[in-house]
């Protein structure tokens, strides 16, 4: 029970961490990476829901929920990072 | 059962958008051909869909025979069949506009596929009946609406739309660790058995609440409610027309309508007075703030960016009254109200959007004080732009008239009356700026040997603009049938 609420906690901080990040920093990539951190905790919480007890198998929801999520979160860190590339190119070719 | 699914409506209307995606990704120099067929035949199946919501009231169906536990389910009430008919006639619309707007082979072939999927991810999320799959949806929906009004490849364009996702993912990251909270306190993702178990534990109070600040506030930055409303403006004017169209009359609306549906359905124990009037006060001060830019604003697609922040106010005004209001036919005008704003701004700001990117191609710029003549050129164009005006200005006959004035009596009746001000400003104001344009637009010019005309892309933005003026408000009564309302003496 413990380790449960360590994880989700952990879960909570990672998400706050990554949010702080988002608002105050400019550059893309960090933006990418905070909002990677973000994800990364909701999936801990997820994680740490799943845990059902010893010995008992856990739950496969939460499971799944966060095996969708990182599929969804490569996707749209793939298409930020394309259109940031596309922006970088534009601004080279100007000077 | 596993031939009644494949000829589900509700199943259709996601999978027919799907396989067009594939298809025009598959065969690129067929895309427009294939493109309409599949626009046809979806919208085509939202209409089976609709009607069957009316004879039956509600769908559902279990995708796969798996348990209700574990399976993805869909579900159509009379909300979500509203909503869905809105989004596949406009989708019509702008994929027939489309058809005719796109000349550049390149950006068409880039343009189908992510069209039809964002249409299968706006399906999708109007008959999401859990509320992970609302995630994925809204997922989908930013990630092809970003790429969607990237197209036009211009560094601004890039630009505005790389904040609009990153936007995007904050508000879904944010809604997803509400999900998470949820599932922790009351182990099932189903919104009917996620609402019936929010109904009845009362000690996780403090849970639910967190949950429905999270959701909300991720949604709000989707739905652009002021102050999260920053992203919007330069994303909305910087996009292809007909992505300017999909992004404002449904992209937005989608966001909208989880927040409704979390609101009425699944947190209704714990929305409380005070939250709603928050949300209200944001809302208001969306439409003055929307309105006043949109006055201001020098461009064409700018202006109507700004009006759609305002119109998104509109909607946020309608909480705090549901809220002060007990269940009866004044709380159901109220609902059937707060549907046909969101339907009839659904149908004017595409078709306005749509004819302002033909003055845009027509006059090569869209500056509001050069448009001089454009009513001489482009008659049937102008014309709808003065429709599409009218209806977002709330002017009689139009649907968002009688959602104006039914807003109002709702206000004066639970004792709210400082909404009937801003409600009133917020018309002036939306007055005001489309007779800006519409004064600019019919200058003295003479009149051409010819006009410019193009039924493939006129006839839509007439069309559209046309029907959330003469049909909305005219015949809007079916409205409260189809959301299954007691018509109090409204419309």
């Amino acid at each position: 029970m413990t380790a449960q609420f360590l994880y989700g906690g952990a879960g909570l901080i990672l998400f706050v961490l990554g949010l702080w990040s988002f608002l105050v920093h400019a550059p893309l990539l960090r933006k990418l990476i905070a909002l990677n951190i973000m994800g990364g905790g909701v999936f801990h919480v997820l994680i740490a829901v799943a845990y059902r007890g010893d010995g008992v198998p856990p739950d496969p929801v939460p499971h799944a929920l966060v095996l969708t999520g990182i599929v969804v979160a490569v996707s749209a860190t793939a298409l930020a990072l394309v259109l940031g590339a596309r922006m970088q190119d534009e601004d080279d070719d100007r000077i | 059962m596993q031939s009644d699914l494949l000829t589900d409506p509700l199943v259709l209307c996601i999978a027919l958008p799907l396989l067009g995606a594939v298809l025009t990704t598959a065969v690129p120099r067929r895309a427009v051909l294939l493109g309409i067929l599949m626009a046809l035949a979806t919208c085509a199946s939202a209409i089976t869909l609709a009607v069957l919501v009316w004879q039956y009231g509600s769908l559902r169906v279990l995708l796969g025979g798996w348990d209700p536990e574990l399976a993805i389910g869909l579900r159509a009430d009379g909300l979500a069949a509203a909503l869905v008919l809105m989004a596949n006639v406009v989708g019509l619309g702008i994929s027939v506009y489309a058809s005719g707007y796109y000349r550049d082979r390149e950006r068409l072939g880039a343009f189908w596929p992510l069209w039809m999927l964002l249409w299968a991810a706006l399906n999708g999320l109007f008959l999401a009946g859990d509320l992970f799959n609302l995630y994925v949806m809204l997922e989908l929906i930013g990630i092809t609406a970003a790429a969607l009004g990237a197209l036009t490849g211009s560094r601004d364009a890039i630009a505005a739309n790389l904040r609009y996702l990153l936007v995007g993912l904050l508000g879904s990251i944010s809604y997803l660790l509400g999900v998470a909270l949820l599932y922790t306190a009351h182990g099932t993702l189903d919104l009917a058995l996620v609402a019936e178990a929010i109904a009845a534990s009362e000690a996780l109070f403090a849970v639910d609440a967190t949950a429905l600040v999270l959701m909300v506030s991720g949604l709000a930055l989707k739905a652009a409610l002021f102050p999260l409303h920053f992203w919007l403006p330069p994303a909305h004017a910087n996009a292809p027309a007909p992505v300017s169209a999909a992004l404002s009359a449904l992209v937005v609306k989608a966001a909208f309508y989880v927040i409704l549906r979390l609101w009425l359905d699944l947190f209704a124990p714990v929305t409380g007075l005070a939250a709603a009037m928050f949300l209200g006060m944001l809302g208001a001060a969306a439409v003055i703030w929307g309105s006043w830019r949109a006055l201001r604003a020098e461009r064409l697609k700018l202006m109507a960016a700004y009006s759609t922040v305002a119109q998104i106010g509109y909607l946020f005004l309608f909480l705090p009254l549901l809220a002060a209001t007990p269940p009866g036919p004044p709380r159901d005008n109220l609902l059937a109200a707060l549907v046909l704003m969101a339907v009839t701004h659904g149908f004017a700001k595409s078709g306005f959007f749509l004819a302002v990117g033909l003055v845009q191609t027509n006059a090569g710029h869209d500056r509001i004080d050069d448009l001089g003549g454009t009513a001489q050129r482009l008659p049937a164009t102008t014309f709808a732009i003065a429709l599409a005006g009218s209806a977002l200005i709330g002017l009689p006959p139009s649907g968002s008239f009688i959602g104006k004035w039914l807003l109002m009596q709702g206000a004066i009746e639970s004792g709210q009356w400082w909404w009937v001000i801003v409600v009133t400003a917020g018309s002036l104001l939306a007055a005001a700026y489309v007779f800006r344009v519409l004064s600019r637009a019919f200058g003295l010019e003479p009149t051409p040997l010819r006009f410019i005309t193009d039924a493939r892309t006129e006839v839509p933005a007439l069309l559209l603009a046309l029907v959330s003026v003469a049909v909305l408000g005219l015949a809007s009564g079916p409205l409260w049938t189809l959301l299954g309302l007691q018509a109090g003496g409204g419309a």
